[in-house]
């Protein structure tokens, strides 16, 4: 059984300028024990999903299961399987840290959770601020409290949504040390991030939504190596102040200063570098890289391709989920 | 503690941890109605012919903070966390609809009588009312508190901001409590205000809570029950339908 199961999961709002929807048939399992990683682009859905799974939004159709439990007609055990770091940094200004720690263990009806209070406090780098009211914490000690009050009832599932946008160094090596830790002893988690190379680092799966004509979708779903070595692109690196011919400039990624240029072959870092000399554009500090999690992530957003209503391309134009769960790029 | 259990204790202890604010000022704003309403009536006005005025004021203004207390604990408890986003806490627990409804208008009927209790131990100091049906006066305060917290927790869940939510209280709330008879007796009304005054809930919480202190009222305490304990059973068909389906909550 797997940990999660999201079924078909469309999702419409209402809103003023009418319905507007944010999924579109999400299909995807988190099998027990995995660190899934789930990326995308800002309005791809990825919070809409968490936010289904979480019980915060409800689905237009399809269905969501925590280890066998659907969100909505068993809500309460999917919930207690469920332990979620929300992404908006929020708290309640009444309490104190282990008063909010032993509030959120009471709503799950566990008593006497001190101790594991005490462990979290201790884990996350809190055990000097549990008498401090929740409005005297930094941004980032809220953070590792949203995440502490998360693990209280000791949930199977992990659910982290971009749990280090705007965090400090120090609080990302301290989270997922821990979290990998969590992981390690059986837990299940599921992470969104920005951060392209935490989710390589940490994520054995990863899936990437893209938002089409009708919504959110799983435009890619695999292992984090296959999604690399699907890929199997190396990245021409330089810095230039010249602008780029036209040529190059259609597949640069360029920040600043600095371009990538994807080269699949050898002889494509020399007709980059021909180009390059021709255009007369000086390059300095060139090297070349194996592809990352972000190139691949790029190259999915740029290539996936969806159905439109008017004029519909084969399916088979885009990257498709195969059968056996994994995608073709 | 169970999971409601722990949501009630959390909402006593919130509006606990700010007395000041949540009991303490509704008291001083009871004692000085007293103080100006009772100085300058009492020479003038007796009720039912022999009640002084100020005696006669003091069920009427416990009443009215204890239901103005009860609605500001429910609703501005959900509208603060919902604005500030910390209804998530509770939003991702088990907590059945039942367990929020018990918890939230609950921890509201214990301010509602912690605060109408602060109102009238402070004005014994003034006026010594009677006590001819004590009976009648925990059940009018406990239902009083009850539909007041009732409608507190669905003006908490309909609200989106501070300004509705404002607008809810200024304008529907304090308007029907001041004119439910708590600083007169609607015998004293010309018969169309008396007719209006009929129409009004709030009326049969107040009416109801004062024949308790003075074994008389302007109407018989049972057909106050049966209006006021109907309003309390219908708005909470309500709440617990707002909060099953995750009314303004749960998207």
């Amino acid at each position: 059984m797997p940990a999660v199961s999201f079924q078909s999961v469309s999702k419409t709002f209402s809103t003023p300028k009418g319905p507007f929807q944010a999924l579109d048939g999400v299909s995807l399992d988190i099998e027990e024990g995995e660190f899934f990683g789930l990326l995308g682009p800002n309005g791809a859905g990825k919070t809409t999903l968490i936010s289904i799974l979480a019980g915060l939004a409800r689905a237009s159709s399809g269905r969501v299961l925590v280890q066998g439990s659907d969100v909505q007609s068993d809500y309460a055990a999917a919930r207690r399987k469920l332990g979620i770091v929300p992404q908006e940094l929020v708290f309640d200004p009444f309490f104190n840290v282990r008063e909010a720690l032993r509030i959120q263990s009471g709503y799950f009806g566990v008593k006497n959770n001190d101790d594991w209070i005490d462990e979290l406090l201790e884990n996350l780098g809190l055990a000097d601020k549990a008498t401090s009211n929740m409005r005297q914490l930094s941004g980032g000690m809220k953070r590792r409290v949203l995440v502490a009050q998360a693990l209280v009832h000791k949930p199977p599932i992990i659910v982290l949504d971009e749990p280090t946008a705007g965090v400090d160094v120090e609080l990302r090596q301290t989270l997922w040390h821990f979290v990998a830790r969590l992981n390690k002893q059986g837990h299940t988690v599921l992470l969104t991030t920005h951060y392209l190379e935490e989710a390589e680092a940490l994520c054995n799966r990863i899936a990437m939504l893209k938002r089409g004509a009708s919504g959110g979708r799983v435009v890619a779903l695999s292992t984090t190596s296959e999604l690399l070595q699907a890929a199997s692109t190396n990245v021409l690196r330089f810095k230039t102040d010249d602008a780029l011919p036209p040529a190059l400039a259609a597949v640069a990624r360029v920040t600043g200063r600095v371009v990538q240029l994807p080269a699949q072959q050898a002889e494509d870092i020399e007709s980059h570098l021909a180009t390059l000399r021709a255009a007369g554009v000086r390059v300095h500090d060139v090297e070349i890289r194996r592809a990352d999690l972000e190139d691949v992530f790029l190259s999915v957003m740029a290539e996936s391709r969806y159905p439109d209503p008017a004029a519909a391309p084969p399916p088979a134009d885009g990257p498709e989920e195969t059968a056996e769960g994994g995608v073709r790029l | 503690m169970t999971g409601w259990q722990t949501l009630f204790y959390k909402e006593v202890l919130r509006f606990w941890k700010v007395s000041f604010q949540t009991i303490a000022a509704p008291v001083l704003t009871a004692v000085l109605y007293l103080l100006i309403f009772g100085h300058v009536l009492e020479d003038h006005v007796k009720v039912y012919d022999r009640i002084g005025y100020t005696a006669f004021l003091v069920p009427g203004l416990v009443m009215m903070s204890l239901l103005q207390n009860a609605f500001a604990n429910s609703s501005s408890s959900l509208i603060q966390s919902k604005i500030m986003g910390s209804l998530v806490f509770v939003l991702l627990t088990p907590l059945s609809h039942w367990g929020w409804f018990a918890a939230y208008v609950g921890s509201s009927i214990v301010r509602g009588l912690a605060v109408g209790l602060g109102v009238f131990v402070v004005t014994l100091a003034f006026a010594r009312p009677e006590f001819a049906a004590p009976v009648w006066i925990a059940v009018f305060a406990l239902l009083g508190a009850a539909l007041l917290a009732t409608l507190g927790l669905i003006a908490g869940l309909w609200a989106d901001k501070f300004d509705q939510m404002a607008a809810f209280q200024n304008f529907v709330i304090v308007p029907m409590t001041f004119l439910s008879g708590v600083f007169y007796s609607i015998q004293s009304l010309p018969p169309f205000w008396q007719a209006v005054s009929h129409l009004n809930p709030f009326f049969y919480m107040i009416d109801g809570f004062r024949y308790g202190f003075f074994g008389q009222s302007d109407t018989s305490p049972w057909l106050s029950l049966a209006i006021v304990g109907s309003a309390w059973l219908a708005v909470s068909a309500l709440a617990i339908h707002l909060l099953r389906t995750g009314y303004k909550i749960r998207n």
